[in-house]
């Protein structure tokens, strides 16, 4: 898994993992909800794993609380690893 | 209290011998076998052929199996479009004999390998026992009592006479039931093959002297059973009834039965007694069978307590000579063969039985299908029985519509 850290990478990566869930590629943007690609808690908590080993970073659940688009999720990750 | 009866208008499999309820029985009867290389895998089935990907993620092998054969049975119901009943009266009750097996070892594999933080968050989910009844649930909008019988190879006997006896006392006016399992891993063959269980030789040859273990197979049954009186009043077609359930304990040994199959016996007697039917009324039977030396020969005795002199007459195979034995999938996808075998009025052949055993001389339809004999016109009846590991034996009383 590639990891470099610059946001376009983050974000191919994020919508990438959320595809290999099974989220339909046609719909998959930042500006899609999670909703309408069809995310729920149980493909967040996938994408945690997935992000956290990439990145070293640490998720929990309280920080997917605002959470509602997949822009919402890349910029977390984006925000974390910066941070 | 007047029971009701239970009548069966849908089945759905997916087997060794191929996708679809029709085609397991079509290919056992024209005799053909589903096990090749000592195994009996259901090599036609690919996941996303009938579910989403997503779906298939979310799913252990074993509940795509009961996915996939239950979208045939619901289908073949006439359920595809809209549920016939209030979806809060219509249960799901699925038999496993272990559950995600598959999930469970790859799991383990991570946990061994990486540790602790690569263990899937869907674990959990894909391999509990009860994947297979939450799936269908889901899947169909199944609202009524939803849960999963675990009694290893008999489970699938078990879940569907626990399901006729939900639908007979009221609690519920259809269930979907059956069982699944994909038990073919490294751990459950080594496992299996410890104990000796399995066939070195790979064959399954029920009932012929040289049986020498099991061959083990993957696949799902499910039937959709419904109140008869509701199932003829929205002009349903009937597949079969079922008509009797017996369950029994050996309280003998933890894998071995009594020689005398004196639990096995029980559980036929109990079934018939619940039909309220005699032993002459049985035309066929359809065995556990599962080629190995003491199931086989305790089995035959047990038969031959029941039905007495007339034992011999009887017809009696085994599927598990076509698709080897599937586990707690076994009874479940048994039962169809069974109702489809009434319906067409024939026995299925035991596949290779060719050398009798000293004492074992029941009538076990060698190699080729043949015609029910059958008195008075009425519709045929025939016992299915299941025996699990820990003494748990189940038999169905079937009869053709």
């Amino acid at each position: 898994m590639a990891t470099t850290t610059q946001p376009k990478d983050i974000e191919a990566m994020v919508i990438d993992s959320l595809a290999t869930f099974g989220a339909d590629p046609d719909v998959l943007s930042r500006d899609a909800t999670l909703e309408e690609v069809d995310v729920d808690s149980l493909d967040l908590v996938e994408l945690t794993q997935v992000v956290e080993e990439a990145y070293e970073i640490d998720l929990d659940n309280a920080d997917f609380k605002q959470i509602k688009t997949v822009g919402d999720i890349v910029d977390l990750v984006v925000e974390r690893v910066q941070g | 209290m007047t029971l009701r009866d239970v009548v069966i208008t849908g089945v759905g499999a997916v087997s060794p011998l191929g996708i679809g309820a029709r085609t397991l029985h079509e290919r056992w009867t024209g005799g053909a076998c589903g096990i090749h290389d000592g195994e009996a895998p259901c090599a036609e089935f690919a996941p996303t052929d009938h579910m989403s990907a997503k779906q298939a993620r979310r799913a252990d092998r074993s509940t795509q199996l009961a996915i996939t054969a239950g979208d045939e049975a619901l289908a073949d119901a006439g359920w595809a479009d809209e549920l016939p009943y209030d979806p809060e009266l219509i249960g799901c009750v699925l038999g496993t004999g272990i559950g995600g097996i598959g999930t469970l070892e790859d799991n383990h594999d991570l946990l061994r390998d990486t540790g602790a933080e690569s263990v899937s968050p869907l674990a959990v989910p894909l391999m509990m026992s009860n994947a297979g009844s939450a799936a269908l649930s889901l899947r169909h909008g199944l609202r009524g009592p939803v849960f999963s019988v675990v009694s290893a190879c008999a489970a699938g006997s078990h879940a569907i006479g626990t399901a006729l006896r939900m639908i007979q006392h009221g609690e519920a006016e259809a269930i979907v039931t059956g069982a699944a399992e994909a038990p073919l891993t490294p751990l459950s063959r080594a496992a299996f093959g410890s104990m000796g269980a399995l066939s070195p030789t790979g064959v399954s040859r029920p009932f012929d002297d040289r049986r020498d273990g099991f061959v083990m197979g993957e696949g799902a049954g499910v039937l959709v059973l419904e109140a008869g009186d509701s199932a003829r009043a929205r002009g349903a077609r009937i597949l079969g009834t079922v008509r009797g359930y017996g369950s029994t304990g050996d309280a003998h040994h933890i894998t071995a039965p009594h020689a005398s199959g004196r639990g096995g016996a029980r559980a036929m007697q109990i079934a018939l007694r619940d039909a309220g039917l005699v032993p002459t009324d049985v035309d066929y039977i359809n065995a556990h069978g599962t080629s190995t030396q003491l199931n086989d020969r305790a089995e035959t005795s047990a038969v031959k307590t029941v039905l007495g002199d007339r034992a011999g007459t009887v017809p009696i195979s085994s599927t598990k000579s076509a698709i080897g034995h599937l586990l707690g999938a076994a009874g479940a996808v048994e039962a169809i063969a069974t109702t489809l075998a009434l319906r067409d009025r024939i026995a299925p052949p035991t596949i290779g039985w060719e050398q009798a055993e000293e004492g074992m001389d029941l009538d076990y339809v060698p190699d080729t299908a043949r015609p029910l004999r059958l008195a008075n016109g009425r519709p045929p009846v025939a016992l299915s029985n299941s025996f699990g590991f820990g003494g748990h034996n189940a038999t169905l009383c079937l009869e053709a519509a």
